[in-house]
């Protein structure tokens, strides 16, 4: 119980900061903006991971989910919601664009049903290619040009609040019947089957809520550049997070989080390098993976992120195992 | 009442017959081995069993109930659990939730529940944590419950996906081979658990066997297939005699 | 009618562009199990190959192709010993997202050097015959005749030689093939190194057909071939070339009918529609798993 505690203290305390920093300008703008920019790229490492770590499929088309994302949140904030109290609609827009992502979600769940792998990755592609090419064709959202007129209503404060809110939420549904039921699958679909799980069910689930928070993520990214256009969330953007994903390790939130940290953290530091900079990041990655092939943080996770009754038994009962026990079963 | 009856079920793979008019009862309680020589047809009797396969013709009934055209997990739900041949347990998943996933179906709560961790999802998944820590305790793996079941000793592994089967109050059990790779000893051993579980479970077990020293010692009754059609049911002494059962096995008496 | 030839005749010049990437998707794939994601930039670093030889040092097309063609199977060879090999008995998906990291590193690195788009030189003279309204180039010839011409040869190496052999043995079962004394690891290098000299002849004709060339040309011509390959049947070489002119009668035909924002939109839908239909492609087969 008193984990508990000390998690909710930090949050607090957590958010406390977050609303300080800008409030009393602690930190330069452009390192706020690059904390916004992290918050926004955890979100969607976090949601691939359900997907690509914890259930294993390898679904290469999340910048899609997030498009539609920051498209519906953007037409909500400009062109449905009304203007003044734009603050107060903002966590509604992006709720809004979240609905918008899981709807297609959905209609991306279906084909993974009977395809897996390789083939399930052409379906995300080729939904994030169509997803591009319709929002090239809508002259109401601009077309290629991209769209505009958002407010700068992502805050950091805001940011920091949707970060809490999906870690907790994946967090939630991982260590459910259903998030076993994702590893199941990925480890094998058929005996899952077997042992009494309905695994479209499962599958529906981890895609929907997959990419309601990259659709989360989409909203808060329209919001803080002010500006969208198809080509943002082009094939470039989700091979981006799923760097970041693998950077940081398969079915591991903690790991998501490292991952976009560091992926983060190191493209702004190698910002100074001008065009090598894209050079020196894919080798960087490619030497992790050499020797490193899980990612930094694959599998494991965090223990303030473990239902503590889990944690709970596994202390006790791995203590008790240390004594030797009188009576063995021969 | 017949807990299970197969009535001339026949599987056809392409234009191979993987199973031809293959027929079973199973009474309440029932040991039965099933045998014969490789390739015969057993493991895919359990796949059309489990719902793995659907059955080419023919019907199978758990308790009146229609099995051919459930899904496996329709099947499973209605108390059938299986192993198999080569141990496919959820490698990358500890021994807790192995065990925990088996009762997913089990478990009566829904998706907002679970993504808010309120309602019926915090006593519900007390209680399978208790049943699974019981489960684990009674089959000496409860010190193993946080471990990655990939690595657990193989006969650790073995044992525990016999656990994870029980895991979900199946009536009938279906073990593929549950003697493969071990000594005389552990089979020795394995025998009295069989039993032993079938006593405190209540269960109702079909075995897939080539160790004739279990297969004689704990079946009571048996089932010979070979080219996927039965070629023999009986008592395990009568078996061991019947002729036809002999040809199967050592080949064809050539005259002179 | 006449419009209708000059557009099959289109779709058979792109088909066969995309049938060669494809095809060095498809071989990597049937070997190794793996998506070589950094296929699509050797492609484009072997047009930037031709580029620079015809440019600065004037060479003809011939050797200009021959030369591409051996530089970039030594380079897919050197990438597969270097960043690949070791990953070989590591999860898949780290070797896949290592040819990501590779394919933006070639991508990245060319950008370096060449911020701007180039011109490619023209190799050698082009002919156009015309026949009434229908009319013909000698570099469509060429390509489509190169083309075919390459892929009849990989089918015969697949199909009839002993390293064809070794090929598909690896693809059935990696790990007993050793057993039987096949040099894998020199298979598998043979493998990328055709694959990539593959790439090299598409990047090449792909860069005389549409000669403005830049570093980032290769994603997108890369994903599309690697989509022929999946229409295909991802693994089969035969399934590659299919898929390859397929892909370009369904984008050239598109172009035809509707405006070209269009293309894409139709072509992955009906990717998406073949997918739910048939989930291995047109001739590949299901990899039954046993219980």
């Amino acid at each position: 119980m008193n984990m508990r505690w000390t998690i909710g203290v930090g949050l607090l305390a957590g958010f406390g900061l977050c609303w300080a920093i800008p409030h009393y300008e602690w930190l330069d703008p452009y390192v706020q903006l690059v904390l916004m920019y992290l918050g926004i790229n955890i979100i969607l490492t976090a949601s691939l991971n359900l997907v690509n770590g914890y259930m294993g499929e390898f679904s290469v088309g999340h910048a899609g989910f997030m498009a539609v994302g920051a498209y519906v949140a953007s037409i909500l904030t400009v062109l449905v919601f009304p203007e003044e109290g734009s603050a107060y609609y903002f966590p509604l827009a992006i709720m809004g664009g979240g609905l918008g992502a899981a709807a297609t979600g959905l209609i991306v769940s279906i084909p993974s049903f009977r395809a897996r792998g390789d083939y399930l990755a052409i379906v995300t592609l080729a939904f994030n290619m169509i997803v591009k090419s319709v929002l090239e064709n809508l002259e109401v959202v601009g077309g290629p040009r991209g769209f505009m007129g958002m407010e700068q209503l992502t805050t950091l404060p805001w940011v920091y609040v949707w970060v809490v809110i999906t870690i907790w939420i994946l967090r939630n549904l991982v260590y459910s019947k259903y998030g076993r039921g994702m590893a199941a699958i990925r480890e094998d679909e058929i005996v899952c089957d077997l042992c009494g799980v309905h695994t479209r069910r499962v599958k529906i689930s981890a895609f929907l809520v997959s990419a309601f928070f990259a659709g989360v993520a989409g909203g808060l990214y329209a919001h803080l550049l002010q500006f969208i256009n198809p080509r943002m969330f082009d094939i470039l953007k989700s091979t981006e997070v799923l760097i970041m994903l693998y950077l940081g390790g398969m079915a591991s939130l903690g790991g998501s989080m490292i991952g976009a940290t560091i992926y983060t953290v190191v493209m702004e530091v190698l910002r100074a390098q001008g065009g090598f900079r894209m050079v020196l990041m894919p080798l960087l990655l490619i030497f992790l993976m050499l020797f490193r092939p899980r990612g930094i943080f694959g599998l494991k996770e965090f223990s303030w992120l473990i239902p503590w009754r889990d944690l709970l038994l596994m202390r006790q009962l791995r203590t008790r195992k240390e004594v030797p026990r009188a009576s063995a079963e021969g | 009442m017949h807990l299970l009856k197969a009535e001339h079920v026949t599987h056809r793979f392409g234009g191979l017959c993987a199973v031809s008019d293959f027929n079973l009862r199973l009474e309440p309680g029932e040991l039965v081995g099933l045998i014969g020589p490789n390739g015969a047809g057993k493991t895919t009797v359990f796949n059309l069993m489990t719902g793995v396969y659907e059955a080419s013709q023919g019907s199978i009934e758990f308790e009146g109930e229609e099995l051919v055209g459930q899904s496996p997990s329709e099947i499973h739900a209605l108390g059938m659990a299986r192993t198999f041949q080569n141990i496919r347990l959820f490698k990358k998943m500890t021994v807790l939730d192995n065990v925990r996933l088996a009762r997913y179906a089990k478990l009566g709560y829904n998706p907002i529940e679970a993504l808010f961790h309120i309602g019926r999802f915090r006593s519900e998944e007390k209680k399978i944590l208790a049943h699974a820590r019981e489960l684990l305790e009674l089959f000496d793996l409860a010190g193993h419950l946080g471990e990655l079941a990939e690595n657990l000793p193989y006969g650790l592994q073995r044992k525990l996906e016999i656990v994870r089967a029980l895991a979900s109050n199946p009536r009938i059990l279906l073990l593929d081979e549950p003697a493969a790779g071990m000594n005389p000893a552990e089979i020795g051993h394995l025998m009295a658990f069989i039993q032993k579980i079938r006593k405190d479970f209540g269960l109702t077990i079909v075995l897939i066997e080539h160790q004739m020293r279990l297969v004689m010692g704990i079946c009571e009754r048996l089932v010979v297939l070979d080219f996927g059609a039965t070629i023999a049911e009986g008592l395990p002494r009568d078996i061991q005699s019947h002729p036809k059962v002999l040809e199967a096995y050592l080949g064809e008496e050539t005259p002179g | 009618m006449i419009y209708f030839l000059q557009q099959t005749l289109n779709a058979l010049q792109l088909g066969s562009i995309y049938a060669l990437i494809a095809l060095g998707y498809t071989m990597v794939y049937g070997i190794l199990l793996m998506i070589n994601f950094a296929h699509g930039d050797l492609f484009m670093v072997g047009a930037f190959l031709a580029f620079a030889l015809a440019t600065f040092l004037g060479w003809s097309f011939v050797p200009t192709l021959l030369a591409a063609m051996i530089a970039l199977a030594v380079l897919g060879v050197v990438i597969e010993r270097l960043a690949y090999k070791p990953l070989r008995h590591a999860p898949k998906m780290s070797a896949v997202i290592t040819a990501l990291g590779v394919g933006i590193f070639l991508e990245h690195l060319m950008l370096a050097f060449n911020p701007y788009p180039r011109h490619m030189p023209e190799l050698m003279p082009v002919h156009i015959w015309t026949f009434g309204q229908f009319s013909i180039s000698s570099l469509q010839v060429l390509i489509i005749g190169l083309s075919v011409s390459l892929m009849v040869v990989l089918d015969w190496v697949v199909m009839k030689t002993k390293l064809g052999l070794a090929m598909r043995a690896i693809s059935w079962n990696i790990k007993i093939v050793p057993l039987m004394g096949v040099p894998v690891n020199r298979v598998i290098s043979a493998t990328f190194a055709m694959g990539a000299a593959l790439g090299a002849a598409a990047g090449t004709l792909y860069s005389m057909a549409y000669p403005v060339i830049d570093p980032y040309m290769g994603v997108m011509v890369g994903w599309k071939a690697f989509i022929a390959a999946v229409i295909g049947g991802i693994g089969n070489i035969r399934g590659a070339v299919l898929g390859g002119f397929i892909l370009a009668g369904v984008e050239i035909g598109v172009a035809a009918v509707l405006p070209t924002t269009f293309r894409d939109f139709i072509s992955f839908g009906l990717l998406l529609i073949l997918l739910v239909v048939r989930p291995h492609g047109l001739l590949g087969k299901p990899r039954v798993e046993k219980i």
